[in-house]
């Protein structure tokens, strides 16, 4: 049984000293070495780009949540607002947005007067643009919801208007304005002397989050109130369908199903489902729930149902990976003593596949709540200025949605919804951000070893 | 004492075209140990898990014949065999507690089939069947620590204790100790000769020196045929079949 030949070693040992390299062994350590370098590399890559795209976003979008607002005492002179004097409010309802801007520039003009700044050339009219033409209606609500406040003098926070936001963020300059029709050099003039009195200021603006989506020619007025409200009821719709149907349908196929052709066909078809471009999901959506079934345009419960679509195929997936996981020797305990099937997946099975489950459950709804293409279909991508009901019949209103509020935002000819749209960016990474968190939470509480 | 306490007869079991198991008939006894032995692949594991219904959840597989016991044929149609399984129970080859506290280990069983009426009850039960599977001492003050922290030994007395916890008439054991350590095993067979007092117990087993050590009845399988099946002394010193004596002589296998 011995290889040795006569004289000693065999043909291919090794004669060198244990302390020297030989060729051989230096080769394969320098191919480890470069293989380590690709990988940090492409890994340093990877990294580079992420941090090129948050710096960028951040940079970009940071100064959506900061508003430059102006502080006005406006008189709410009787005579104007309200003839008859009797604060009927069919009354006051008939005086338009038009007869409350004339209160604004009078404000404008007693504000320059008390705080002495005058600048040459400015009309009154100019002056009172400095305020965003969402003010007048600003006002009008107000008056409309406290009637006794008229004849008084009020103090207000008007939005500034979206190039004079734009000045004190640095993206209109004196230059600029000379060839802007929208702002004039006077304008920016007055608005530093603003600054310097405190009657113009940058603070954090709510409304961005709060707010209805604003006309293409008042960036400033522009918030998301009713694209989270719109994404938050998708959300909802998607996790009551998407998740039972999921599981009870993973769990049938797992543990229940027979396996032949019939359910071949079935697995294949989930796995090609899973890459199935969304937009033909939502295609699928604009004939069958729109179309044939009659449901609303633009409603979250149509966006609902075509993302449920998209996501069944990734928690399905995900379940029936966890599911499968769970060792068989614990599928065998129970039966052995005699536990029925469903009892076995119940009390041992599917606990222990909870973390995998909810983890793909939670990864599925992120992918939803970032997808746009579906909803472009099915005209979520309407502009939307009224707030949804609650549930469940607000689910029927039309609503907006996050990241077709970004996509609608870039189509905008105005800079400042550059700004607007790469704030909306970070609210929806934000709200990926936590619910991946949630999702490593839940992993992380639910674990068990065996 | 010695009643028959499960008859088969003509078994065949085919797992999709392969013939697992031909032509098996064997009486098997009631408060006895027996032990099926033979070569890897000879198809004892596939006939013990035929005497419980185990093969049920395997697709492919096709059992064939009549396994009676008590007379009561275990293959007919109105056979739940969840009811079969709570009568004939059943210990793996790797210890397989849940992931759950020892006590819920061994009170899962008699919970699902309401064994038990109330809680004190159930505690009964449950010590009975740690005292029962010899690791009561060992695990009384800690029965709400996981199962699956006890050692490999421990974890497989706790299967045993799960599995009489339902009280049942049959205990079927597929190669109880081959994950175990020597001490561990003499525990187990130690466990084994007390059980037979009970239980009809069917044991299978690559260790022909455990099959003579724990048996009173053998059975040797080979390439899916019962060649031999007697008593374990008669089995071990005066084989009939030559196949019997090559394997027990350590020449096939």
């Amino acid at each position: 049984m011995t290889d040795v030949i006569a004289d000693g070693a065999p043909a291919g040992r090794h004669k060198g000293s244990l302390l020297a390299q030989d060729t051989r062994t230096k080769k394969r350590n320098a191919a480890e070495a470069r293989f380590k370098i690709y990988g940090l590399f492409a890994i340093c890559l990877g990294l580079l780009a992420l941090v090129w795209l948050v710096t960028s976003i951040i940079s970009n979008g940071a100064g959506a949540f900061q508003q430059t607002f102006v502080t006005l005492d406006v008189t709410l002179a009787e005579e104007r607002l309200d003839k008859n004097g009797n604060r009927d409010p069919d009354d006051l309802r008939k005086v338009s947005t038009f007869g409350y801007a004339p209160l604004i520039a009078e404000a404008m003009e007693a504000k320059m007067t008390e705080t002495g700044i005058a600048v040459e050339g400015l009309s009154a009219k100019d002056a009172a643009a400095l305020v965003s033409k969402e003010s007048p209606a600003q006002l009008r609500n107000f008056v409309l919801a406290n009637p006794d406040q008229i004849g008084e003098t009020v103090t207000f926070e008007f939005l500034a208007g979206g190039r004079i936001d734009g000045y004190l963020k640095g993206r209109v300059s004196m230059e600029s304005a000379v060839r802007d029709s929208n702002v004039s050099p006077e304008q920016l003039m007055l608005t530093d002397a603003f600054v310097e009195a405190g009657v113009v200021e940058k603070r954090f603006n709510w409304l961005f989050l709060t707010a209805p989506d604003a006309s293409g020619q008042r960036p400033e007025a522009a918030g998301l109130g009713v694209a989270i409200i719109g994404s938050f009821y998708m959300m909802l719709v998607v996790l009551v369908l998407a998740l039972p149907i999921g599981v009870a349908a993973s769990i049938y196929l797992e543990e229940f199903a027979p396996k032949n052709r019939v359910t071949d066909i079935i697995e294949v078809n989930i796995s090609n489902l899973a890459a199935v471009p969304s937009i033909v999901f939502g295609i699928l959506g604009l004939a069958i729930f729109i179309n044939f079934a009659g449901l609303p345009q633009s409603a979250p419960i149509v966006g609902g149902l075509v993302l449920t679509l998209m996501t069944l195929p990734t928690i399905i997936i995900a379940t029936r990976a966890s599911l499968k996981s769970v060792p068989p020797s614990i599928r065998e305990a129970a039966l052995g003593v005699g536990a029925s099937k469903m009892q076995t997946v119940f009390h041992h099975v599917l606990p222990l596949a909870a973390p995998g489950i909810l983890t793909g459950t939670i990864i599925g709804l992120a992918q939803a709540l970032g997808e746009t293409a579906p909803l472009l279909l099915i005209g979520m991508v309407a502009f939307v200025r009224e707030f949804p009901d609650g549930p469940p019949e607000g689910l029927f209103d039309p609503a907006s949605a996050l990241p077709v509020q970004v996509f609608n935002w870039t189509q905008r000819s105005d800079p400042a919804f550059v700004e607007r749209a790469s704030g909306a960016i970070i609210v929806l990474l934000i709200f990926l951000l936590i619910m991946n968190a949630v999702a490593i939470m839940l992993r992380r509480r639910f674990e068990r070893r065996w | 004492m010695t009643d028959v306490k499960i008859a088969a007869r003509d078994v065949q079991v085919y797992y999709g075209d392969n013939h697992a198991i031909r032509d098996v008939s064997v009486d098997i006894k009631d408060k006895t140990v027996t032990a099926f032995i033979g070569p890897s692949g000879c198809g004892k594991s596939t006939f013990l898990r035929c005497l419980n219904r185990m093969n049920d959840t395997i697709d492919i597989c096709r059992v064939e014949g009549d396994i009676a016991i008590d007379g009561e044929d275990i293959y007919d149609k109105r056979v739940d065999p969840v009811q079969l399984r709570a009568k004939v129970g059943m210990v793996f080859q790797k210890p397989n507690p849940f992931p759950k506290s020892i006590y819920d280990n061994v009170a899962y069983g008699p919970k699902i089939h309401g064994l038990a009426r109330n809680k004190a009850e159930l505690d009964e039960i449950v010590e009975r069947a740690l005292r029962r599977g010899a690791i009561w001492d060992e695990v009384k003050d800690r029965l709400t620590e996981p199962g699956t922290g006890l050692s490999g030994g421990q974890q497989q007395r706790l299967c045993i204790a799960r599995a009489v916890a339902t009280e049942p008439e049959v205990l079927l054991m597929d190669e109880p100790c081959s994950a175990l350590d020597p001490i561990a095993t003499a525990q187990i067979e130690e466990l084994i000769d007390e059980l037979k007092q009970n239980y009809s117990v069917v044991i299978v087993t690559h260790s022909m020196q455990q099959a003579a050590r724990v048996s009173q009845k053998t059975a040797f399988f080979h390439l899916g045929y019962l060649v031999e099946y007697g008593e374990t002394g008669h089995i071990f010193t005066n084989p009939e079949d030559p196949r019997t004596e090559s394997y027990i002589t350590g020449r096939i296998g």
